[in-house]
């Protein structure tokens, strides 16, 4: 990439007010980071200091640990992005440091348990809030190769046909793998190494197919777009055109019922609509979607009291209908979560005064139960709108990237979060049927956070592309293409 | 511990959470701001090896009063668009590598280009199929741009301002 140093316009009235902040906002990030870092560090000084009644200098070890992984990836950033969104890695930044706290407070045992005078010898290397720091550590190492090595997103897609091959098999892995090796909680989503190691390879299959959706989709864009029937005032395809929508639809339905993976295949399905939404600028894309998935979603329903595959399906609907009718038995983990968040109410418990451990799974899927106990609807509310400022942040680089590959790509990616906060959040509120995705940067595990930190990575590589100034589109390359510099200077007489 | 202590911390980090919220949205704000002025399309050339992250230079050699050092889009979909003028010549078109990148139907892939020669800035036509206009006058051949004169394509109009 030449380095984009140039006499850069200082009539804007954000360069004249902000210096040279405002022109690659990298210093802008560098603060937002360390507020990010005061914020954790203020969160778990406050759960020691109301679990063991006083502050260590302990408590500042993990909230420290992924300061400075901030700011690893933010040198990463200034070297090999510098006009980068500044937004994007702080907000990201400050939901992983929040993970890493809230999992380390959990480590700790509740009160009613009792190894309860246990946790005054508790470090901050024991448990599995140092785990999720070092799983934060190679996510942030996998980000930061991601944006040295794609130097410009428009190289991905040269690979848009093997990662979108990738992606099925990752995909399929699981499912064909017998259940000891994938099955974990009755989701067929792993790749387990018994006593090695596991992993969600589905968490990475949705960036490889979200690459190839993009590329896909700009290719046909024009077909899917311009032949169109009218009805009822609006715009729908042509049954022939409706392949590629039906194809995923069958896949987002065949991992529902092999893998028992509802909110996947809500992923894929919701993501690659909408992203056929935005190529193609017709209504009737959200339409047909909505309708394939609701008819899927009812047929699966009713299918699943008499028919072994759909059976998982029917039931978590069954539970979201009345999350009170089993509290002790099958609907446990949502009647829990639901108390929970009661429990926390409007300013919640205050970290370390909840009782996060009464929820099962505090630390993955039921995480966002944890944070609403303890911090409240007011805390919660926060921690979702920094996930749809980062989305907001993602959107805003598909709309000003320059090209339509990265404005496809940005935008189905930054979509991609806002739907599974919305899946995960909206199961564990009981607001539609409880699925097993995790939360993106929050949730305890590797995979997910290191496919989101890639998917970041992604992000601020298009955003840097779209605000650097003087890129003459063909990006990383710098000049324009040679075919530009060759063209006749004669006029082509009509 | 005194329970004020823990009533501060919890909150102060409430408070900061939103804080850092609103903390965001300010700087949102400010580049909505900045970018709808359009000052992502700089077209000067790359110069020298610079570490990107230095200011620009202050003192920018003054422009001669009457050179052109500003291309701004006045009509059309990229109206508020502005490019710095630089030494590389300014390609117009629906190709994406284009400099300015026209999304209007009547405009062609590669249609027109500009120039600079010895401080005066030339517009060409390339070939364009629905023609490039100095203000009324159609482009036949590299035409010297006055300044504030627009240059129409399609249904985008520019003009050069120093």
């Amino acid at each position: 990439m030449t380095s984009p140093n140039l006499a850069y316009p200082t009539a804007t009235p954000s360069g004249a007010a902000a210096g040279g902040r405002a022109r690659t906002g990298r210093n802008t990030e560098l603060l937002l980071l360390l507020f990010g870092f005061v914020i954790t560090v203020v969160l778990s000084a406050a759960s020691e200091g109301a679990l063991i009644d006083t502050i260590r200098l302990d408590s500042l070890v993990l909230p420290f640990l992924v300061l400075l992984l901030g700011l690893l990836a933010h040198v990463l950033v200034r070297i090999f992005a510098p006009y980068a969104d500044p937004v994007l890695l702080p907000l990201a930044m400050l939901i992983n440091g929040i993970g890493v706290v809230v999992i380390h407070r959990v480590d700790v045992p509740s009160e009613t348990d009792d190894s309860f005078s246990k946790f005054a010898t508790i470090g901050p290397f024991d448990g599995l809030g140092v785990q999720q720091v070092l799983w934060s550590g190679v996510a942030v190492v996998c980000f930061c190769i991601v944006l040295a090595v794609v130097r410009d997103h428009r190289t991905l897609s040269r690979y848009a046909y093997t990662l979108g091959l990738v992606g099925i098999v990752l995909v399929a892995i699981p499912a064909l793998l017998p259940g000891r090796f994938s099955e974990v909680n009755n989701a067929k989503v792993w790749i387990t190494i018994p006593g090695v190691a596991s992993v969600q390879p589905g968490e990475f299959a949705k960036l490889a197919l979200f690459v190839f959706f993009a590329y896909y989709l700009v290719r046909k864009r024009e077909v899917l777009s311009l032949a169109s029937k009218r009805v009822l005032g609006i715009e729908f395809p042509r049954p022939r055109d409706l392949g590629p929508v039906l194809v995923v639809w069958v896949l987002s339905v065949l991992i529902l019922v092999v893998e028992k993976d509802l909110g996947s295949s809500l992923l894929y399905l919701g993501t690659f609509v909408v992203m056929l939404y935005i190529a193609t600028e017709r209504r009737s894309w959200l339409i047909i979607g909505a309708i394939l998935f609701g008819f899927g979603a009812v047929v699966a329903y009713s299918l699943g009291t008499w028919l072994g595959p759909f059976r998982n399906f029917h039931d978590r609907v069954n539970f979201w209908l009345d999350p009170m009718s089993d509290p002790l038995g099958n609907t446990y983990q949502l009647s829990r979560s639901l108390i929970s968040l009661g429990v926390g109410g409007l300013l919640g418990t205050g970290p370390g005064a909840g009782d996060p451990t009464s929820v099962p799974l505090p630390r993955s899927d039921f995480i966002v139960a944890t944070i609403g106990e303890e911090l409240g609807m007011f805390g919660l509310t926060a921690l979702l709108l920094v996930y749809l400022l980062i989305v907001l942040r993602g959107v805003k680089a598909g709309t000003m990237a320059r090209d339509p590959f990265g404005k496809l790509l940005a935008a189905g990616l930054a979509f991609s979060v806002a739907l599974q906060v919305f899946v995960i959040v909206g199961g564990v509120t009981d607001l539609i049927p409880l699925t097993g995705l995790t939360t993106p940067f929050l949730s305890y595990g590797g995979s997910s956070l290191v496919a989101n930190w890639i998917l970041i990575a992604m992000l601020i590589r298009i955003s840097n592309d779209s605000r650097a100034p003087g890129q003459v589109t063909g990006g990383g390359r710098g000049n324009p293409p040679p075919q530009l510099q060759s063209v006749a200077t004669e006029v082509i007489k009509l | 511990m005194p329970e004020i202590v823990l009533v501060v911390a919890r909150f102060g980090f409430l408070a900061l959470l939103w804080i850092f919220v609103f903390a965001v949205v300010g700087v949102v704000r400010r580049d909505l701001w900045s970018s709808s002025r359009g000052n992502r399309l700089v077209a000067a050339p790359p110069r020298g090896t610079q570490p990107a992250s230095v200011p620009p230079p202050p003192a920018r050699p003054r422009a001669t009063p009457g050179r052109p050092r500003l291309l701004v889009v006045t009509e059309g979909p990229l109206a508020g668009t502005q490019i710095t003028l630089g030494d590389h010549p300014i390609t117009m078109g629906r190709a994406e590598n284009s400099t300015l990148v026209l999304s209007d139907d009547y405009a062609s892939t590669r249609h027109a280009r500009l120039v600079a020669r010895n401080g005066d800035w030339f517009v060409e036509d390339l070939g364009s199929t629905n023609g490039t206009y100095l203000d009324r006058a159609k482009v036949s051949g590299p035409t010297p741009v006055p300044l504030g004169v627009p240059i129409r394509i399609g249904r985008t109009a520019l003009e050069l301002r120093p």
